[in-house]
């Protein structure tokens, strides 16, 4: 059983101005679980997409199961038994899961076999699927299931798997790591990305980390602790945020029951919200991406407008504002989409500084922009938080996304915000940065902010904040301290298992 | 007024003839749009084909000939919108009413010579036994080729996309064109493909009025009817079915507009001349009420990311 599947010999793939791996080498074993690290931006993607047959690399060797392997197209590495679940899943919302599995096979069976096929392997994987439902309709834990399910019937040697839990509530990802774990037994090897520390720690059998487009080190997960391998991405030792005690205050945000249906077609609509916030306090909102996340966002920020009465700033109704009425208020928001919803990408900094920072900065005058104040606005943001760019005046798409990130969330806090809303603050942020954008988060509110912050990275909401409830198909569960809460509370919170039910071993 | 002077029999037969041309136009623009493409040169690429088909025809003598030509000419005016929106990457709005320009300069330029001029005969199919049956006879079944051509269009346009492996495809390209490119499938490759067709049935359908709708060549022939089969394709849900459904109505209503202004009914000219617009558009409409929507990509501008 220890037989080499894959060997990757000294893969090289540079783009214009970047290089993307430079030398990678590492091994995969049949029936092994073997994790890939690094930060955004390391490699890991390329490197999957070089195995998957996306992208040709300029110079390195491949060996599957002995023979050569460098696959032109993706046609070819699924024939040779290469299976991919992408991170952000490659699915057609207006077909059906049959035609969507069917997308993904060579030589599909006829409509009728194949539903049927689905049915049989997403059972025996613990994974039951409707083949005839569209897929539009279908929860992020359900379309993950879509794409496992494509890549089992083709009967994989290796199975890669780019982020799979990020939608997925901790009993999700335990069933999960169940069917995983079943495949791994019938010798399939697994090449799994993710950057969820603890996870890999419960799962691989060994992980390989990327810094920088190189191979700077393999290590056993079960023997290595979270901040070592955290470390080893990141290449240096960076702060943990730390929480100051703290006075909380008056109510500064009262929501009662809002509802509201969503814009969207696949949206999910709010049902009943209650919640306060005070002066102060930060409150955490889990759940799993899809669930009304976006929904309460943007009845918060006023992109949404509600019935005036469900939102109260301050004791005055406010929800039927836009968002710059808010904005006079007190009520600042980021919204989760950093390039096209944060910040416009082809404008300069100091430009996009300007679009939220008007009024509270005092940057207008009678209509005209006061320029000179906004570059300094912009400066004061690069400067307080770090951000890591040549100047003001660079656009916005040039900038990484944890130096955007940075950006964007730190001129919302020097704002001087009443009640700050934030949603996925540190999403596919590398670890220093979201480290100093949590940090950032519990200053405000230590000088009497009132925090939301809505995100599906568990972890970062245990670490900031003070009281936690989860959004489960737009219902807001109960909200209860942070601290002390365990597990499998908060997982039942999210909505338990979604109806998924653990692999049936086989006799 | 005298109503008694219209015939319900020819009304029909020509209601059959009138809807043709948009409804093989409007077909291949049905498939350009799944494949996540908006080509707004249909009107371009029918006129061209109009011309192409016509001087075809009257040069070798025979209409088959003239629609072979008709659909090259279209297809190859579309290879050009090709060109520009799936490698140099433009704007297809723009390039599509670019086509349109083009295609109706063209084609002016190309007859300048054929003005007048008659088109030799497109023979009309006489089916023994069901020709003779009395009413459905001429109605239905003593028409040219093209019109059935156009109805067989119809249904194997609606198995492809909804049975075959490669209408799949075609969906999901339009649907996702990142995903599909994440699986392996040549996004462009099908589009250019899509496009192709497009402009062999828009050129049909403008042969389909130079060749036997009027037939004769004068400049700017096709009068809209390019703008109304991308209409048609957008109200019809993108639906093969309910485009013809949009075609006959339209047919049907220009033609008993027709009759009515010669049988000197007192509504005044203009409202009848707008009435099939007025009225294929809101019966489409109505029914477009439903779940379905445009294909997720259309209009986009696909490029392959590494």
């Amino acid at each position: 059983m220890t037989k080499t599947l894959l060997r990757i010999s000294g893969l090289t793939k540079a783009y214009p101005g970047v290089i993307a791996n430079s030398d990678v080498s590492f091994e995969i074993t049949e029936g092994e679980v073997h994790a890939l690290l690094g930060e955004n931006g390391a490699g890991k993607s390329t490197l999957v997409k070089m195995i998957y047959g996306l992208v040709k690399p300029d110079s390195g060797t491949m060996t599957l199961r002995g023979a050569p392997f460098a696959p032109t197209e993706p046609r070819a590495a699924r024939a040779a038994g290469v299976a991919m679940v992408f991170q952000h899943f490659s699915l057609f919302d207006a077909l059906n899961v049959a035609e969507n599995v069917a997308l993904g096979m060579e030589n599909p069976p006829p409509m009728r076999d194949l539903a049927t096929r689905i049915r049989d392997v997403s059972e025996a994987y613990g994974l039951p699927l409707d083949p005839f439902r569209t897929v539009g309709d279908l929860s992020a834990g359900e379309r993950q299931r879509v794409e496992i399910i494509r890549c089992l019937l083709q009967d994989p040697r290796l199975l890669i798997m780019d982020e799979p839990t990020s939608v997925l509530t901790p009993q999700e990802v335990e069933i999960l790591f169940e069917t995983l774990r079943k495949l791994t037994s019938e010798g399939v090897a697994i090449l799994y990305i993710s950057h969820k520390l603890e996870e890999i720690r419960a799962l691989c059998d060994h992980a390989t980390i990327l810094r920088l487009g190189k191979n700077v080190g393999t290590c056993i997960p079960r023997d290595t602790s979270a901040r070592e391998m955290a470390e080893l991405m990141v290449g240096s030792a960076f702060e943990a945020p730390a929480r100051a005690g703290r006075e909380l205050g008056d109510v500064a945000l009262d929501v009662t029951g809002l509802s509201l249906g969503s814009p969207g077609e696949f949206g999910t609509s709010l049902r009943n919200i209650h919640f306060t916030v005070k002066k102060g306090e930060i409150l955490g909102i889990g759940g799993v991406a899809g669930n009304g996340q976006d929904e309460l966002w943007g009845a918060l920020s006023g992109e949404l407008t509600t019935d005036n009465e469900a939102i109260r700033l301050m004791g005055q109704p406010i929800g039927n504002l836009g968002p710059t009425a808010r904005r006079d208020r007190g009520l600042l928001t980021a919204p989760e989409e950093r390039l096209g919803h944060a910040a416009a990408p082809e404008m300069s900094l100091t430009e996009n500084a300007l679009l939220t920072g008007a009024k509270r900065e005092n940057l207008m005058n009678r209509g005209f922009l006061k320029w000179a104040a906004t570059e300094e606005f912009a400066k004061r943001i690069i400067k307080t938080f770090d951000v890591r760019t040549p100047g003001p005046g660079t656009a916005a798409r040039a900038l990484s996304g944890g130096n955007l990130q940075k950006f964007v969330i730190g001129r919302e806090v020097l704002q001087h915000p009443e009640v700050l809303v934030v949603n996925q603050p540190t999403w596919g942020v590398d670890a220093a940065a979201a480290a100093s954008i949590r940090q950032a988060l519990l200053d405000l509110a230590a000088n009497g902010t009132a925090v939301i912050c809505i995100s599906q990275d568990l972890d970062e909401l245990m670490e900031i904040s003070d009281r936690f409830c989860a959004l489960n198909e737009g219902r807001l569960s109960d909200i209860r301290p942070a601290q002390g809460l365990s597990v499998d509370e908060i997982g039942l919170m999210m909505g338990g298992a979604h109806g998924m039910e653990v692999a049936h071993v086989e006799a | 007024m005298d109503l008694s002077s219209i015939n319900p029999v020819l009304l029909l037969a020509s209601l059959m003839v009138a809807a043709t041309p948009i409804l093989i136009a409007a077909l291949g623009e049905l498939v350009v749009e799944r494949s996540g493409v908006l080509n707004l040169g249909v009107e371009g690429m029918m006129i061209t084909g109009a011309i192409c088909g016509f001087a075809v025809a009257v040069e070798t003598g025979s209409p088959f000939w003239g629609f072979v030509a008709a659909a090259a000419g279209g297809a190859l005016l579309s290879l050009l919108f090709a060109l520009l929106t799936q490698f140099a990457l433009a704007n297809q709005v723009a390039s599509g009413l670019a086509l349109t320009l083009f295609g109706l300069g063209l084609s002016s330029l190309l007859g300048q010579g054929y003005v007048g001029v008659k088109p030799p005969h497109t023979a009309k199919l006489d089916i023994p036994i069901l020709g003779d049956i009395p009413f459905l006879g001429p109605v239905v079944f003593s028409h040219d080729l093209m019109v059935y051509f156009g109805l067989a269009l119809v249904a194997a346009i609606w198995a492809m996309l909804k049975y075959t492996r490669i209408g799949l495809v075609l969906r999901a390209v339009g649907e996702n064109h990142d995903a599909a490119h994440a699986l392996g499938y040549k996004v462009v490759r099908v589009r250019v493909m899509a496009i192709l067709f497009g402009g062999a049935c828009a050129g049909l359908g403008g042969a389909y009025i130079s060749l036997i709708r009027v037939p004769q060549w004068t400049e700017g022939m096709t009068a809209g009817a390019g703008w109304i089969a991308l209409a048609l394709v957008v109200f019809a849900s993108w639906k093969a079915g309910r485009v013809m459904l949009g075609a006959y109505l339209f047919g049907g209503v220009t033609v008993l507009q027709l009759n009515l202004q010669a049988a000197g009914v007192s509504i005044p000219v203009e409202y009848l001349s707008m009435s099939p617009y007025l009225i294929t558009i809101l019966v489409l409409v109505i029914m477009s009420a439903d779940r379905s929507r445009a294909p997720a990509s259309l209009g986009r501008i696909f490029h392959a990311t590494q």
